[in-house]
């Protein structure tokens, strides 16, 4: 229990923006129902916010309601309520918080009650889980589901049959079906209007991402990072409150450079950079603060992460082009992050410790995330062995609170910084982290 | 004529032989030879033999190889066959194997064909992806690419393209394969007494060792065999087993579910075998003719999205039915997620038939059967006492 009264948050103008933007989305799926307008559920990797938009239906993520449910400590009676209806103990607890929370009425988040989506649109997208969650899911509610198919790029990129065989089953399935369920035609000039906006809000989001090359780094590109993502991840990319919540992101952070400031956290501003850490995995989201609060007490900020590239390797270049929309959304699909191959994996995680002149990689492997976690014990070793930088592994779970374990977590992130402050003082790894006068990093776009 | 002991002597010799001796030996015969592993659940083998190559089903180290390298590389949250089958690489008891392949079964075996790629860099290593769209133009084009372009893979390995007819006439001898496995497994629906399921499984395990033309000649003899065997019919429930498709369970589980009362009828133990649920067709387009297999004529499992509700579980009910099984037992391997997703989803389906069923995991090294006798012990009990005639 923290006795502490609790503090008052300093709240930007984009934070509260986001918020807006969040509570409206669920407010119009609470109302979606007597508003007459139709459903879609859809995940975040790979997801066809655009293309939704086209049809006028509102988005439901039921993967953002696990974790919204998991910040508000919801989650852990939902998997106890899916594993007592047979759900295994071992597989993905976003999927049993899911199922959990259908079978205890389905109030979403924000306790409004979520509404029986219309059709279910499965793009299987860099996790395996997908396609059995939308089965489970399927089951429940007896609507239409879509399927989308996208190949992993199992040999490192994507090939030119793999984009056709997206667009083809975008044009003959994706879009007919979308077409059948909200009563609305298709118009690809509008997609090309929405995509146009997205490729906006896009460039800014790497701006924001790449601002943390700077000395110190103004974001915290992991636990500030997770909010970042919300709308250019969500039911959000491709409109114009996208676009602005990263215009006023971006000029807040722009300050803050100019200010010399890091990055503002639940207790305010950080106020020492000490460490830089890249980070691999997703976030525990039923302990996120005290988690965060772990890293920023030690003066360790998060200047990459992996899992900021779930939803798009918007980094490495890629925009959606209304030039080529539907080979557009096939690009998309085939990057996100979970979709590349473990190679390109540690390529891109090795490119972001030297990029961002990181002191090391810090691992959190996540139990129940397959598409993350198996493997992950080899890029730790890759990376020490390319970058000569040290790592370390953490182990917590998404949104089950059995498996975040406060000491033990706190225990090794103590003990791997030291491991840095050893390997600073022996002369091997040269001081990464912010000095006096740092000049930022040049190539900021 | 060979005897029944003669064939179990050798598949049992083949099964613990993790050096796989067999495999060595064939490479060795003749320069040029590839020897090719793949693991569960499916690859098109056919294309492999066809450029001379020896498809070696790689289905991890079971319970007879201690694990040592291999849990460096795995949390203790992840199953066991990718810890095992790294064990074998690291190990170099796979030194001789000069692809591999990684079929899209779940996304710890797909990150697998990564870390391949990085700790083998000289090993031909794919992940091999399948449709989970099923119509010809759509999937089906996908579908016959990406064999195209495991041709091209498999010919750069054996230095020359990998023809048509060549693919043909491997089809024909997989066809036959397949024939043959589909016999024995309907021999011991119909006489489980004189088909012991271990016996059945190293029979089987054979055949992702043996090249295809000897394991042929060895099922045969088996069928001649198993029909004369002298054996007594016990009073046992007959029952399918589901879930083991890719780890696969320790022997003495399978002897367990027997030895405790049950006749395995049906089971997905090594289904690379009969994935192909009737011949592939022979004449015109090779590639297209395993396409269309696939999408249309192909087993089912939890790595494959049913595209209707309506349709799902379908096929357990339908084994069910055809084998005459009295009930089903789920035996899933710790933390799989395909088989420990896809559960619930069966277990309702047979549940709304009325078909009893039982659950439990195992690991491929499990030693503890005692569990796993008395609760398949207390299924089959209850299938006798309770169950409706």
């Amino acid at each position: 229990m923290n006795a502490r009264a609790p503090k008052e948050v300093v709240k930007e103008a984009s934070m509260l923006k986001q918020k807006e933007m969040i509570s409206g989305n669920y407010a119009k799926l609470a109302s979606a129902k007597e508003q007459g307008r139709k459903v879609v559920s859809t995940f975040v990797p790979g997801n066809l916010n655009e293309l939704i938009m086209c049809f006028d239906l509102v988005n439901n993520l039921p993967e953002i309601n696990a974790i919204q449910n998991g910040m508000r400590k919801k989650t852990g009676g939902y998997i106890m309520e899916a594993e007592k209806r047979g759900h295994s103990e071992d597989v993905c607890t976003y999927v049993k918080a899911d199922l959990g929370m259908i079978a205890k009425g389905n109030l979403g988040p924000d306790g409004h009650p979520l509404p029986a989506p219309d059709a279910l649109l499965l793009s299987y997208t860099g996790c395996f889980t997908f396609m059995k969650w939308f089965e489970l899911v399927r089951e429940q509610y007896k609507c239409e589901t879509l399927m989308l198919h996208v190949p992993y790029e199992g040999d490192g990129h994507a090939t030119k049959n793999m984009r056709d065989y997206i667009v083809k089953q975008l044009k003959e399935v994706i879009i007919p079906g979308l077409e059948r369920v909200s009563g609305v035609k298709f118009d690809i000039d509008r997609l090309r209007e929405i995509l146009r906006e997205s490729a906006k809000a896009e460039s800014h989001f790497v701006w924001v991402l790449q601002s943390a090359k700077n000395k110190p780094s103004p974001i915290d590109a992991y636990f500030g990072g997770v909010y970042y993502v919300g709308p250019i991840f969500t039911a959000f990319r491709g409109t114009p409150d996208a676009t602005e919540y990263y215009r006023l992101l971006r000029g807040e952070i722009e300050q803050r450079i100019a200010n010399g400031q890091g990055p503002i956290t639940p207790d305010g501003e950080m106020k020492e950079e000490k460490y830089r850490l890249v980070v691999e995995g997703p976030p525990n989201w039923t302990s996120f603060r005290d988690f965060w609060k772990m890293f920023y007490d030690e003066g360790a900020v998060v200047v990459a992460s992996t899992y900021t590239k779930v939803g798009g390797v918007y980094d490495l270049g890629f925009r959606h082009d209304p030039d080529h929309p539907l080979e557009s959304l096939a690009d998309y699909c085939l990057g996100c992050y979970t979709n590349r191959n473990l190679p390109s994996r540690i390529d891109l995680i090795e490119k972001y410790v030297n990029e961002y002149e990181a002191d090391g990689l810090l691992i959190n492997s996540i139990k129940s995330c397959n598409s993350f976690s198996a493997g992950q014990l080899l890029i730790l070793r890759e990376i020490e062995r390319r970058t000569g930088r040290p790592a370390a592994f953490i182990e917590t779970d998404l949104v089950d609170p059995r498996y975040f374990s406060p000491a033990n977590v706190k225990n090794r992130l103590e003990s791997y910084l030291q491991m840095i402050e050893q390997k600073r003082r022996s002369g091997i790894a040269p001081p990464a982290a912010a000095m006096p006068g740092a000049a930022p990093a040049a190539a900021m776009q | 004529m060979t005897t029944l002991r003669e064939i179990n002597e050798r598949c049992s010799a083949l099964y613990e032989d993790l050096n796989f001796g067999y495999a060595r030996e064939w490479k060795a015969a003749k320069p040029g030879r590839k020897v090719v592993g793949h693991m569960p659940f499916y690859v098109p083998r056919e294309i492999i033999h066809a450029g001379g190559g020896l498809p070696l089903g790689i289905f991890g180290g079971g319970d007879q190889l201690e694990v040592i390298h291999g849990d460096a590389y795995y949390q203790s949250y992840i199953c066991r066959i990718p810890r095992s089958t790294i064990e074998l690489a690291v190990t170099k008891r796979l030194d001789f194997v000069d692809g591999m392949l990684f079929p899209s079964i779940c996304d710890v075996v797909r990150n697998l064909s990564g870390m391949w790629k990085v700790m083998f860099p000289n090993v031909y290593a794919k992940y091999f992806d399948v449709p989970q769209n099923y119509r010809d133009d759509i999937g089906g084009t996908f579908y016959i690419n990406e064999l195209n372009e495991l041709r091209e893979g498999l010919g750069k390995l054996a230095g020359r393209r990998i023809s048509d007819d060549e693919i043909r006439a491997s089809i024909v001898l997989f066809n036959e394969n397949r024939r043959l496995v589909r016999e024995v497994y309907a021999f011991r629906a119909a006489q489980p007494w004189k088909a012991p399921a271990a016996d059945v499984y190293l029979l089987m395990r054979a055949g992702m060792t043996l090249a295809v033309e000897e394991h042929n000649r060895m099922l045969r003899e088996y069928l001649d065999a198993a029909d004369k065997a002298d054996a007594r019919k016990r009073d046992n429930c007959r029952i399918v087993v589901t879930g083991a498709f890719c780890e696969q369970p320790p022997l003495n589980l399978v002897k367990s579910i027997e030895l405790s009362g049950c006749y395995i009828v049906d089971d997905d133990f090594l289904l690379v075998n009969r994935w192909e649920q009737s011949d592939v067709a022979v004449e015109g387009d090779p590639l297209a003719n395993l396409a269309h297999a696939y999408l249309h004529n192909s087993a089912h499992t939890a790595a494959k999205y049913e595209d209707t509700e309506k349709e799902k579980g379908m096929w357990l009910v339908d084994s069910v039915r055809k084998n005459r099984a009295e009930g089903v037992i789920f035996a899933c391997p710790s933390f799989c997620d395909p088989a420990l997703l896809e559960r619930p989803m069966l277990q309702r389906v047979l549940a709304e038939h009325k078909i009893p069923f039982v659950a439990f995991k195992y690991a491929e090294n499990s030693g503890q059967m005692q569990p796993i006798r008395e609760q398949a012990g207390t299924f089959a009990d209850s299938i006798k006492l309770w169950s409706v005639q």
